[in-house]
């Protein structure tokens, strides 16, 4: 992959001299050869602002919305700026829709899918990484075909088994099926594989560790960086998760996506209400977001590499 | 934990050739512990995936209702049949299609653009990519309750905008192309970012004495994008493209929330996709056997689509001498749901 670039080029080009001598041939073309992080031009950054304002602008006029009366909003010529009405609105919305209990629930299930995908994921991802055992790669192999299944594919089983259960309505019925993912063991295989080398774990064998011990004491420490990049994916997808927890939840026992939809189904859809309430339940997700951003972004990045 | 040689009956045929092999297997964890390690994740990935896609099989040849459930009729393929011959079925196939095409080439072309932007030295990179990535930690149904408002074809502020620019201003929900549009840029808007990332990190791990050797030999910026950049990301483009395949196939929760959260996609289903008409089938006309073929007929159309993809990719490898990777980069954590 790598040598073929340059000889699609080489062949169009100019033919290298083959007495291209080490000393460069000026000192301007040589910087510009070094210099391959280029610096970006202003018509760069005047797209990067362009789209940067594109990516916040929706949750800046959200503001704007919730914080404007529903008359004020219907003007003709819609305010740009927000106002002062913003918590009376999410006084309204939280009568219109259970979003406190949303928030509370999405936090209880968000924290336990993520203790489990993180725990369940790490393990079996080190036995796929360093542990032989028949059948090996056709599970892993089956693992990761199955992340083309669509979530259509469970949902009726699923939710003739919470029912069975007593779970339907439960968070339990939202917390069991999204515990683990396969996602997560491709994940942290790749990471395990490249991140432990064989010697250590041989030589913690050599040294009369059991198994257990070996993964809690040298894998697990290694490892560290990618769970908890998986940690922070998984506890932002199942915050954000919608599909599942609509189905399997009321709407008096919701996540606070679930709420959202109680919120503009409700009987006066009022738009600065709806407003309010969607960014009441939102913004806790945008200041972890914003605490943890430069984490998220460099796990995001470091997961498309490692694979 | 004991060593596997003595359980296993492969060391036996291998033991002859000296002590060193036979020592070295000694140390390994045998077959034993593997299994041990994979259980947990595989007894609840059997319990509640691999055993309800199979049971949808099974319920996809029956008659069923939410409320008898375990009183199945058989009927064969007569559901898949009633599918095949249903013009709400055919209609929710066409939209996936093109609301799947705009929403992911535009995406994935801008993804691309803003990566190569972002990869160069920049002041203040770690604002913009976070800044960028905003979207994705909006979730779904908020970034859908927003946009709703934004498009709403009377008070939105997009057509506000489009009046000042004496453009005209499209019904965003009850016309069928402006409504496609809308519920595509939900998407782009919170997937470009994400995309972005995933392509600014297969850009960061391209070596870059090739950039330096493409200089030398005269090629301009442009060029340089195009034999050096884009050789070096196939893999990864592949893998967003099959990725927002799979994504594409099942969306779901834009086109409901865009309606109120009514299953119809839209007073004339002018944007109904197969995952909503499949809740449609299951929880509001209360067709489970036909809804569950409708789960299975798209998982049938997801693999034949990543089928067709890496097909594409391979033949255009061949032509091009330029390998594909093999799918190994699973970045998305299946964050479609």
């Amino acid at each position: 992959m790598t040598s073929t670039a340059p000889r699609t080029l080489a062949t169009g080009g100019t033919p290298q001299p083959a007495d291209r001598a080490p000393a460069p041939t000026s000192p301007r073309t040589a910087k510009a050869v070094r210099g391959k992080p280029m610096d970006a031009g202003p018509l760069s950054y005047l797209v990067l602002v362009v789209v940067t304002l594109v990516s916040v602008f929706p949750l800046y006029y959200t503001i704007v919305m919730a914080s404007h009366t529903n008359a004020e909003m219907a003007a003709r010529t819609p305010p740009l700026l927000p106002n002062g009405s913003l918590f009376s609105n999410i006084d309204k919305a939280l009568e219109l829709a259970p979003l406190n209990k949303g928030l509370i629930n999405s936090l209880i299930v968000a924290s336990c899918v993520t203790l489990g995908t993180v725990t369940f994921c790490t393990l079996a991802g080190f036995a796929f990484a360093k542990l032989r055992f028949r059948g090996r790669n056709l599970l892993l192999g089956l693992c990761i075909g199955t992340m083309m299944v669509p979530t259509q594919m469970g949902i009726i089983p699923l939710y003739m088994l919470m029912a069975k259960f007593g779970f339907a309505n439960h968070l339990q019925a939202v917390i069991l099926p999204t515990l683990v993912t396969a996602f997560g063991v491709f994940f942290l295989r790749q990471y395990i594989a490249s991140a432990v080398p064989d010697e250590l774990i041989e030589a913690g064998y050599v040294d009369g560790a059991g198994t257990f011990r070996i993964f809690r004491s040298i894998v697990v420490p290694a490892a560290r960086p990618a769970m908890s990049v998986l940690a922070m994916l998984t506890f932002l997808t199942a915050w954000n998760d919608f599909f599942w927890p609509l189905i399997a939840l009321s709407s008096q026992n919701p996540t606070v996506q679930v709420s959202f939809q109680s919120l503009a189904t409700g009987y006066a859809p009022e738009q600065s209400i709806i407003m309010a309430g969607t960014l009441y339940g939102t913004v806790p997700a945008l200041v972890v977001f914003a605490l943890l951003g430069r984490q998220i972004v460099g796990g995001i990045m470091q997961g498309a590499v490692k694979g | 934990m004991p060593a596997p040689s003595q359980t296993s009956t492969a060391p036996a045929a291998t033991a002859p050739t000296g002590r060193r092999p036979a020592r070295r297997r000694s140390v390994r964890p045998g077959s034993r512990a593997g299994y041990a390690y994979i259980a947990p994740f595989f007894a609840v990935f059997a319990a509640f995936s691999i055993y309800p896609w199979l049971d949808t099989a099974w319920v996809s040849l029956h008659s069923v209702r939410l409320t008898t459930y375990d009183q199945q009729t058989w009927v064969g393929f007569g559901n898949y049949r009633n599918l095949f011959s249903n013009s709400f079925f055919w209609n929710a196939l066409r939209n996936t299609v093109s609301i799947g095409i705009i929403s992911t080439v535009p995406q994935l072309c801008l993804a691309l653009g803003v990566a190569h932007l972002l990869n160069y030295r920049l002041r203040g990179r770690t604002f913009f990519r976070v800044a960028m990535l905003m979207p994705y930690a909006t979730s779904l149904a908020a970034a859908t309750v927003i946009f709703l408002e934004l498009f709403d074809a009377d008070l939105g502020i997009v057509n506000w905008a489009l009046h000042l620019l004496h453009l005209p201003q499209p019904d965003w929900q009850g016309s069928k192309w402006p409504s496609q549009v809308a519920i595509s840029a939900i998407v782009t808007w919170r997937w470009t970012g994400y995309n972005a990332l995933i392509y600014l990190a297969g850009m960061q791990a391209i070596d870059s004495g090739l950039y330096e050797a493409a200089a030398i030999d005269g090629a301009s910026r442009w060029q340089q994008f195009r034999y050096v950049t884009l050789p070096g990301l196939r893999p990864t483009i592949l893998f967003t493209i099959v990725v927002s395949t799979i994504g594409a196939a099942q969306l779901f929760g834009e086109p409901l929330l865009y309606h109120n959260g009514i299953p119809n996609g839209g007073t004339d289903g002018q944007y109904q996709t197969l995952g909503l008409l499949m809740y449609q089938q299951g929880w509001t006309n209360d067709r489970l056997g036909l809804a569950a073929a409708t789960a299975w007929t798209m998982f049938a159309i997801i693999v034949l689509a990543v089928l067709t993809n890496l097909l594409l990719a391979r033949r255009h490898e061949r032509r091009s001498g330029v390998p594909v990777a093999p799918l190994v980069a699973p970045a998305a954590l299946e964050g479609t749901r």
